[in-house]
């Protein structure tokens, strides 16, 4: 059955009915320039087998390197068993199906992954999800800011240490909502976010403190302190989080003495593959008081008129297509698929499988960065702890040393050099739970091996004239 | 047909106008608007203080079939909003002239109150726009 059932005739006896000459009238109050314009770079339709054949080969040229990258997406474990039960028919649909007469499974899932979320996250709601941590994140600064009837500014206070592909995602999309972005230093020596940089801005200068928990450098920030100074000051509080890290660590919920009002983050951790960068699934959770504002779809648990629990989607009343212009955000839908793997994969781990992850993580990072830090010049950025990534700063240029490694299928870690050009020449590097001392030892040689290329003269010895 | 009280003001948008005869006004939805409106779960109201006016939505009812805006019928500033409603937004269900008040308004001119309809006039325009 194709996806749009309406015939050509079923179009024209609709647009009679209504007195409408053809669908581009109902779009009629879109000025022109706003409209989208003709997909002229798209390429013609492929074949099964030729769409086959593009993708082996993309995969081909992706290889399979040794992955010591993190910097936002991370390489865990996923057990067989996640994708083979997402990917039951009963689940794998290119759209989330919602209905609640039709879809008790899929609600179902909805609102265990939003039970699982707000347990690891201490808050009290959670969404069903949203696109991507960098989405949520901008959802929750236009969520707060629209909840913070406290404070007049539109103010938002965003550490230089937040992930910077989040900032400039928040940018693009609160840039015209009348929303100030203020960026805070991090500290040079720490990589965190010291509270002197933020005691400029007093009471009712700032509308939202955005904390991120480990934040970019993988360092961990004072939380508690950030937390109780904000609230002290009628800001809300946002922390972004990585939901693994939050088997080990204080969840926001518990930040300070009232707890973080907002928390959101990344789920591609629990169960999603890097896939080359995506599709992944944002998570959004707050305090009871805030659900109101919580965007997207909200799945809820309640009694049929048997009496029989069931599911069904609840406080859908501030969405677009019920109100409009006047919705309380653009998100109408969620990242089912994803969503389902996760909620899989958090039920397979458990709360103590999470927690030996986040443990060997952070056991695997520290090793691998004892190791790199054997070789001359290698030595980390910052002296705070870290959950499971270490900035290192390097003796040659990054982007060679990374190059190079490359070349040694070696995914050596992130260029900080690309978005903070103040750290060059440094990087940002990962060990998680799936590397092997084996592994760990590779690259050190490999680093060891490269740096010495870059720094000792080519001809150990002097020409004599 | 829903109950319309003669001693009050309407508006258009559904809302009835209590003159206090201070200068301000008690505002809420009417019994018609809340039928309609079916079982109220959340009433967003204005802030204390706020200068309103007339027709810029101030207030929010959602139940569980919308949530609809409430427009300032007149010109004014807030000086008093109903704090229960947060807990119980059913009043507005249960007692929409009484215990479900939204807001109260000073208003900017007290005489413009005139120019809006009168009990009588709220349910010819029910009548019609049903009609």
């Amino acid at each position: 059955m194709p996806f749009i059932p309406h015939t050509d005739d079923d179009v024209a006896a609709m647009l009679a009915a209504i007195g409408v000459g053809s669908i581009n009238d109902l779009f009629d109050e879109i000025p022109e320039e706003l409209r989208a314009g003709d997909l002229a770079a798209i390429p013609e339709a492929l074949s099964e087998m030729e769409v086959g054949g593009l993708l082996a080969a993309r995969a081909r040229d992706d290889g399979q390197p040794l992955c010591f990258i993190g910097a936002g997406a991370y390489d865990h474990h996923i057990p067989a068993a996640v994708w083979q039960i997402t990917t039951r028919g009963e689940f794998y649909s290119a759209y989330t199906p919602y209905q609640a007469e039709a879809s008790q499974g899929t609600l179902q899932v909805l609102y265990e992954f939003q039970s699982m979320m707000t347990a690891l996250t201490a808050m009290d709601v959670s969404n069903a999800s949203l696109y991507d941590g960098a989405s949520a994140l901008a959802e929750a600064v236009l969520m707060a800011v629209r909840a913070n009837r406290k404070c007049k500014t539109r103010r938002v206070l965003m550490p230089r240490s937040l992930h910077p592909l989040y900032r400039d995602t928040v940018r693009s999309i609160v840039q015209h909502q009348g929303i100030e972005l203020v960026e805070i230093p991090f500290d040079r020596t720490g990589g965190h976010t010291p509270l002197e940089q933020l005691t400029p801005f007093s009471d009712d200068e700032f509308a939202v403190l955005v904390i991120p928990q480990p934040n970019f450098f993988g360092v961990l920030e004072e939380v508690d302190e950030l937390t109780d100074w904000a609230q002290a000051r009628n800001a809300l509080v946002i922390g972004v989080v990585n939901p693994v890290a939050l088997a080990l660590l204080t969840p926001p919920g518990d930040w300070g003495t009232k707890g973080a009002d907002i928390a959101c983050g990344e789920a591609q951790p629990l169960g999603m593959p890097l896939a080359s960068g995506g599709p992944y699934a944002g998570f959004l959770c707050c305090k009871q008081a805030l659900v109101r504002q919580l965007p997207g779809r909200i799945a809820g648990r309640t009694l049929d008129l048997d009496g029989k629990p069931g599911f069904t989607l609840t406080l859908q009343a501030r969405e677009q297509h019920i109100r409009r212009s006047k919705a309380t955000s653009n998100i109408c839908t969620n990242q089912g698929l994803l969503v389902t793997a996760a909620t899989i994969h958090m039920a397979l781990l458990g709360a103590d499988g999470l927690e030996r992850v986040a443990a060997a993580s952070h056991a695997n990072t520290r090793k691998l960065s004892g190791l790199l830090c054997d070789t001359p010049g290698v030595e980390p950025l910052f002296d705070r702890p870290v959950f499971h990534e270490q900035a290192l700063r390097l003796p040659a240029p990054a982007a060679d040393v990374l190059r190079s490694l490359a070349a040694h299928n070696v995914l050596g870690g992130y260029d900080l050099g690309i978005s903070f050009p103040e750290l060059d020449p440094a990087i940002l590097v990962c060990a998680t739970e799936m590397r092997t001392d084996t592994e760990m030892d590779a690259y050190a040689n490999k680093l060891t091996r490269v740096i010495a290329t870059r720094t000792q003269a080519r001809c150990p010895v002097e020409p004599k004239f | 047909m829903s109950n319309v009280p003669s001693e009050l003001k309407y508006t258009k948008d559904h809302e009835w106008l209590r003159d206090n005869g201070d200068g301000s006004v008690t505002i809420g939805i009417t019994d018609h608007a809340q039928e309609a409106l079916g079982d109220l779960v959340f009433v967003e109201v204005p802030e204390t203080g706020k200068q309103l006016a007339a027709g810029e939505a101030c207030a929010v009812v959602e139940s569980v079939k919308a949530a609809s805006d409430v427009y300032s019928p007149l010109d004014g500033e807030v000086t008093e909003i109903n704090v229960a409603l947060g807990d119980a937004p059913e009043s507005i269900n249960e007692d929409p002239y009484g215990e479900g008040w939204i807001f109260k308004l000073k208003l900017s001119d007290p005489a413009a109150l005139g120019g809006l309809m009168d009990g009588a006039g709220y349910e010819q325009f029910v009548a019609d726009e049903d009609g």
